[in-house]
């Protein structure tokens, strides 16, 4: 008999999980029950202080605001990457567009943030543009409202939502599709009856991998948004930088944790019910997504 | 009859550079057993997916019934098919795989049980309705297809290589099955194979394909019997082919001088002038093997020869016999009875063949069996 190593094996990325993940995580738990000292950090007296203040009117409404932002902007990324992810997957030359929709990761998220706003600006080239061919002699306010940051989430996002859908719809045999149309069913049944349910545990990747970082989106408000685009992960970075409220942040830190979280579970659960061991097909566990949701995703 | 007569005319189709379909035209009647037999990349594939509306033909046309079906897609069609690899649903239970259909047309759901017990009972799957398909071996999935398929009672059944998947054993028995269902239902089936063993076993009648030509149609005797090409004789069966130059004519004989056999009395009907160039085939089972030579007969040929390769396989032999002119020439031989199953012939034993000369039919002479007659020497 050989010797299990299985557990040794694992030590690296154990390692990695209690140092950058575990650890973390356990200190904002910590600072939330703290009391907060006045110019940053904390008093180590265990409060409750920082839960209490969540019930801030103007926090709710941040919340809300995120909820509506991260769902319509998860909604519209996944209606694109659909048929992207369906396109390359029938395409003869998959390399290539792999490639080409993995490019842009070449290039620093700040960077691909600033340069919408060289196109979207008020002297950026779409407001060139049309001035140029005398739409406009002002210039248009693109950029600093809401629409700008569901833009520019969607298109940060969009890869994540591809590459799971693409492999997933890659596994799919289309015979069926042609079987369905041969039993009577029209294109679109074909893919709403047939497609949707058998590429299920591509979607909930996709889902997960788009709505949680969005969710915890932070650098792209920032941004590209106005007053009044503002989400909880700059709630959370004013807090820590600006205010200096370090229980506070943690707290809300927590609320978005515990509440993607939850969200994740859900809909991983619902989609598996529907149809069995789609999760496990996609090769990406809806537990590995949450892992990542007290980093807030970027920058 | 149930089925619907179906009329392929004139069907053209190309991929890129590659000519799959080279203006077929078939006649298939109503409630036929109709197979389309071909080798690999011979169209028959493509040739059942054009008359299914999966390809758009480059010309001609498709009719079910008189009517043009050209341009109608696949949903629009009365025919159904049974893939090659089922397509059978994953994510459905073999009872709702069956339904698929009915639910799309909005089936109520008492006419929708009803239905689908039917039909899995003509398959025999009734205990299987809450599976999935992939806790099914191959042969329920494909009786899944087959049940799926007719559920929607089209005029015409499209099998495209349904047993290909499936072992030797399961194949006969779902052969006989497919028989039978084809018997219940009376619809018109069209079935793509390149087992002729299959498409023999079960056609009506029998288009054998190459190349995306339709080389011969015919019922499964008048294929194997009367090749009309050397591609067919070679294709159905194994065979022995001749090439040889028509010496002279008597009746409906022809005395063929044959390439490395010398001559050889044929059965000619009208097509081969002296002096023509033919192929002759000749069925190995047709020929007799003997120690001694046969007892004189005017319609009969006889070679004398070397056992090289006698091949045991239990309901007959196969020897390869060679002949001091050059050839070669297969021959089989039944163990009908004990005594005939006595291997009493040897490699290298000295040998008699004979076979009558109604059992050598000419088939059209081409270029091809010039050149494979020329590489078997």
């Amino acid at each position: 008999m050989k010797r299990n190593y299985g557990r040794a094996y694992a030590a690296p990325e154990a390692l990695w999980l209690t140092f950058f993940f575990a650890a973390p995580l356990a200190i904002i738990v910590a600072y939330s029950f703290c009391k907060r000292d006045l110019y940053g950090g904390v008093l180590p007296q265990l409060s409750l202080d920082a839960y209490r203040s969540l019930a801030n009117p103007t926090l709710i409404a941040v919340a809300w605001r995120t909820l509506w932002v991260s769902l319509a902007a998860t909604v519209i990324t996944i209606l694109i990457a659909l048929p992207c992810g369906y396109s390359i997957a029938r395409s003869g030359n998959q390399a290539m567009r792999l490639f080409l929709i993995i490019v842009p990761f070449w290039t620093n998220f700040i960077i691909r943030v600033y340069a919408w706003i060289a196109i979207l600006g008020n002297e950026g080239f779409v407001n060139d543009v049309l001035r140029a061919i005398g739409l406009t002699t002002d210039s248009v306010q693109f950029l600093y409202n809401q629409g700008a940051v569901i833009l520019v989430l969607v298109y940060m996002y969009l890869p994540y939502a591809i590459l799971p859908l693409f492999s997933t719809i890659d596994k799919f045999d289309f015979n069926l599709l042609e079987a369905a149309r041969d039993l009577g069913a029209t294109r679109m049944q074909a893919l709403r009856k047939i497609l949707i349910p058998n590429i299920r545990g591509g979607l909930v990747t996709a889902v997960l991998f788009t709505f949680i970082p969005i969710f915890g989106a932070y650098a792209v408000p920032l941004l590209v948004g106005g007053k009044d685009s503002y989400m909880l992960g700059n709630v959370i970075a004013d807090q820590v930088t600006k205010t200096r409220n370090w229980p506070l942040a943690s707290s809300i830190s927590m609320g978005v944790t515990v509440l993607t979280g939850i969200a994740a579970i859900l809909y991983a659960v619902v989609s598996k019910r529907s149809t069995h061991h789609v999760i496990e097909e996609s090769g990406i566990g809806p537990v590995s997504a949450t892992a990542g949701i007290p980093s807030g995703g970027q920058a | 009859m149930k089925g619907s007569d179906v009329t392929v005319s004139g069907i053209s189709k190309s991929f890129d550079a590659f000519k799959a379909l080279k203006g077929v035209s078939l006649e298939i009647k109503k409630g036929e057993f109709f197979s389309l037999l071909g080798p690999s990349g011979c169209g028959k594939t493509t040739l059942l997916r054009v008359i299914a509306g999966f390809e758009e033909p480059d010309s001609g046309l498709v009719g079910i019934d008189g009517r043009d079906v050209s341009g109608l897609p696949p949903d629009k069609r009365r025919c159904n098919t049974v893939f090659q690899s089922y397509a059978l649903f994953p994510h459905l239970t073999v009872f709702e795989n069956v339904a698929f259909p009915l639910r799309l047309r909005r089936v109520p759901n008492r006419l929708v049980r009803e239905l689908v017990a039917k039909h899995l009972n003509l398959v025999q799957l009734e205990a299987h309705a809450d599976k999935k398909p992939s806790m099914l071996s191959g042969g329920q999935k494909q009786r899944v297809a087959i049940a799926r398929a007719l559920i929607n009672e089209p005029s015409v059944l499209l099998l495209d290589e349904p047993l290909s998947a499936l072992d030797a054993k399961l194949r006969q028995r779902m052969l006989v099955e497919l028989d039978a269902i084809h018997d219940k239902v009376g619809i018109t089936f069209i079935y793509v194979t390149h087992d002729q063993q299959e498409a023999l076993s079960v056609s009506d009648r029998i288009a054998v394909m190459d190349q995306g030509n339709v080389l011969q149609i015919g019922s499964p005797q008048q294929i194997y019997e009367n090749p009309a090409s050397d591609f067919v004789a070679r294709f159905i069966g194994e065979t022995n082919l001749f090439t040889g130059v028509v010496r002279s004519r008597e009746g409906g004989f022809a005395m063929v001088d044959a390439q490395g056999l010398g001559e050889i009395l044929v059965e000619a009907n009208g097509e081969a002038p002296v002096g023509a160039r033919v192929s002759v085939a000749v069925r190995p089972e047709k020929i007799r093997i003997g120690a001694d030579a046969p007892g004189p007969h005017e319609e009969l040929n006889v070679f004398r020869g070397l056992v090289e390769e006698p091949i045991y396989s239990g309901f007959q032999t196969k020897y390869l016999i060679h002949l001091p002119g050059g050839g070669a020439i297969t021959v089989f031989r039944q163990h009908a009875n004990w005594s005939e199953g006595v291997p009493d012939i040897r490699w290298k034993d000295e040998v008699y063949l004979s076979w009558s000369a109604r059992d050598s039919v000419v088939v059209e002479s081409d270029a091809r069996i010039v050149s494979s007659a020329a590489s078997a020497k």
